[in-house]
């Protein structure tokens, strides 16, 4: 039994099949990057599993627990799995403190001083602990995206999704975003990443998969995908990748 | 526009445009103005007349009447302005002083307009003074006899405050039932469907359906029904009823556009975070949904308040009821003129706070 397991999901909206029967295995402390052309299915993959969107066919098991179908209790499932969308969608109406404390309060009954007292923490740890008080749009877009994964870790998930972080980022905020990343990496932070930083991907994944038309076409470590891609797909994918000087 | 083989990096001039002294232009604002001076001159004059006629006899009067003559004298300053500016554009590009030419020009141009502006403006002020003294002065007495203004105020203020009540009631109870009316219409999921389709037809129902008509239904049927409940309430109350039953479906109409206008992914990043969809609702999107919901609210609110005026037609004794039993008693509609009055002055207040509130939710969006 794997941490994570996704088996023949199916993902339509209308009659636009996003998902064509895809599978994946992640293992718990490992770092896995999905790459591939947009409109792929990385995005929609990831909202699977956190149930944000329904599947139409194929199961996603969580420790052996299947957490797709019917009586599935959502709520709960999204207290062990986190996600952060690429446009970080911090709530406006909040300060940085309380879009931190938000779920802990709420949803796992936390007492606010204790809230409080971790989402400080997790502030200092990022360096962001003197804008608490500050409203996101005060914020740089870097500094938004780590409050927003803050907001995520703040409910102690066992597995973070990240929907394409960086891609809204200007350049220079990029490495702020993804220096968080790779801290949390190395405390064995259970992830799912997709992504356009292949540099990031080659140095932290432990696993890099290729999705195109909505299925993994290739899937290895990222030395294999990267240096020796098995499929044509892959290999175009790459090169174009290689030509826009991001590789 | 490049021709085949030149080469692209040959120099490439621009001619400048010509500028444009502006001068008649100002000559006509010139003429404008003082024609101005003339009419103003020959409509004070026929007040004068008309009053006269009506042995009314006052220094003070008189006075007004001549400042007033001589007001349109002010034009010929940005006329003439106007005109020497276009003069000194005109002797600028003589003197091929093509950057000068051009400020004179517009400095020309701007005022003549500006002269145009208050011309239009005094223009249209003085064909109102000629439609109040026309056939003998026959508007100002129909509307605004003063003695008549005065002894009816007392009464009219009262009545008033029948309105007032009906649309404070109304208002409130709108602003609820309209809530309420919102959320059935969100409720998510198959099995409130029949709940949703309801407060779909109401909304539909009663925005279709003009307040006068459900007002009459309302006040007249309601109590010819026999139910006791009905019977017994007084007309007020079943005209704020009717109004509630009307201005709930506004409400909830823009509650519900409000609650929508809620970009999903803050949905999506409430629901990931473990927060249920009432948690959302009330943490999330309310809070950010209403500030955009007040002003159009408030206006909804302000149209009811005018609406009050309908209630009559169920013989409720409001402010415009009881304006129009003066009215038909002395044969004169300055009484009306009284209501008119009163609901510009709490109206006004009101649509300026909208005004405000927008502004200010603008200012903050251009801010972020």
């Amino acid at each position: 039994m794997s941490f994570l397991e996704v088996k023949n999901v199916v993902k339509r909206f209308g009659s636009n099949e996003v998902l064509r029967g895809i599978n994946l295995i992640v293992e718990e402390h490992q770092v896995v990057c999905l790459i591939g052309p947009s409109g792929c299915g990385k995005s929609t993959l990831l909202r699977c599993i956190n149930g944000l969107e329904e599947i139409q066919a194929g199961e996603i098991r969580l420790h052996g627990d299947r957490i797709t179908g019917p009586g599935v209790d959502l709520n709960a499932l999204r207290r062990d799995v986190g996600i952060v969308f690429q446009s970080f969608n911090l709530f406006p109406h909040m300060t940085v403190l309380q879009n931190i404390t938000l779920a802990p309060t709420q949803v796992l009954r936390m007492p606010e001083a204790l809230a409080q007292e971790k989402a400080l923490a997790l502030l200092r740890r990022i360096g962001l602990e003197h804008k608490a008080q500050a409203y996101p749009d005060q914020l740089s877009g870097g500094q938004q995206q780590r409050v927003a994964i803050v907001r995520a870790l703040a409910m102690e998930p066992m597995l973070l999704l990240l929907d394409e972080i960086t891609s809204a980022l200007d350049p220079e905020l990029v490495s702020e975003v993804l220096n968080l990343l790779r801290e949390l990496a190395r405390e064995g932070m259970t992830m799912v990443l997709a992504t356009h930083e292949m540099g990031f991907a080659k140095e932290v994944a432990s696993k890099v998969c290729f999705m195109y038309q909505g299925v993994v076409h290739e899937e290895g470590p990222p030395e294999q995908i990267f240096a020796n891609p098995q499929h044509e797909r892959t290999q175009q994918f790459l090169s174009s990748i290689i030509a826009a000087g991001r590789l | 526009m490049m021709e085949s083989g030149s080469n692209s990096k040959e120099v490439r001039r621009r001619v400048p445009t010509p500028p444009r002294d502006g001068l008649a232009f100002a000559w006509g604002a010139l003429v404008l103005a003082l024609l101005l001076v003339l009419a103003t001159g020959w409509v004070m004059v026929r007040v004068k007349q008309a009053m006269t006629a009506n042995s009314f006899e006052a220094l003070w009067a008189d006075g007004l009447l001549v400042l007033a003559a001589l007001v349109p004298l002010g034009l010929l300053i940005p006329a003439s302005h106007s005109l020497r500016q276009s003069q000194a554009a005109r002797l600028a590009a003589q003197s091929e002083n093509l950057i000068a030419a051009r400020v004179h020009g517009s400095e020309a141009h701007t005022w003549a307009w500006f002269t145009m502006g208050y011309a239009g403006a005094w223009l249209l002020l003085l064909l109102l003074v000629l439609f109040f003294i026309a056939n003998n002065v026959a508007v100002g007495r129909t509307f605004f006899q003063l003695e008549l203004i005065a002894n009816s105020f007392g009464l009219i203020l009262r009545a008033f405050w029948v309105n007032v009540v009906i649309f404070l009631f109304a208002g409130v109870f709108s602003l609820l039932w309209g809530l309420l009316v919102a959320i059935a219409k969100l409720l998510p999921g198959k099995p409130a469907q029949p709940i949703r389709f309801l407060a779909t037809f109401y909304t539909d129902a009663f925005l279709s359906l003009p307040s006068i008509i459900v007002i009459y239904l309302v006040g007249f049927g309601l109590p010819l029904t026999g139910i006791g409940f009905f019977r017994n309430l007084p007309l007020e109350a079943l005209a704020v009823l009717a109004l509630t039953l009307t201005y709930g479906a506004y409400m909830a109409e823009v509650y519900r556009a409000g609650l929508e206008s809620i970009h999903p992914s803050q949905w999506a990043a409430a629901r990931s975070l473990g927060l249920s969809y009432g948690q959302t609702l009330r943490f999330v999107v309310v809070p950010q949904a209403i500030r955009r919901i007040i002003p159009p609210l408030l206006n909804n609110f302000i149209g009811m308040q005018k609406d009050t005026a309908l209630v009559n037609v169920v013989g409720v004794i409001d402010a415009f009821n009881q304006a129009r039993i003066i009215a038909s008693n002395d044969f004169n509609l300055s009484a009306v003129t009284t209501v008119a009055l009163l609901f510009i002055l709490i109206t006004v207040p009101q649509t300026r706070l909208v005004d405000r509130l927008v502004e200010r939710d603008r200012a903050r969006f251009r801010q972020g």
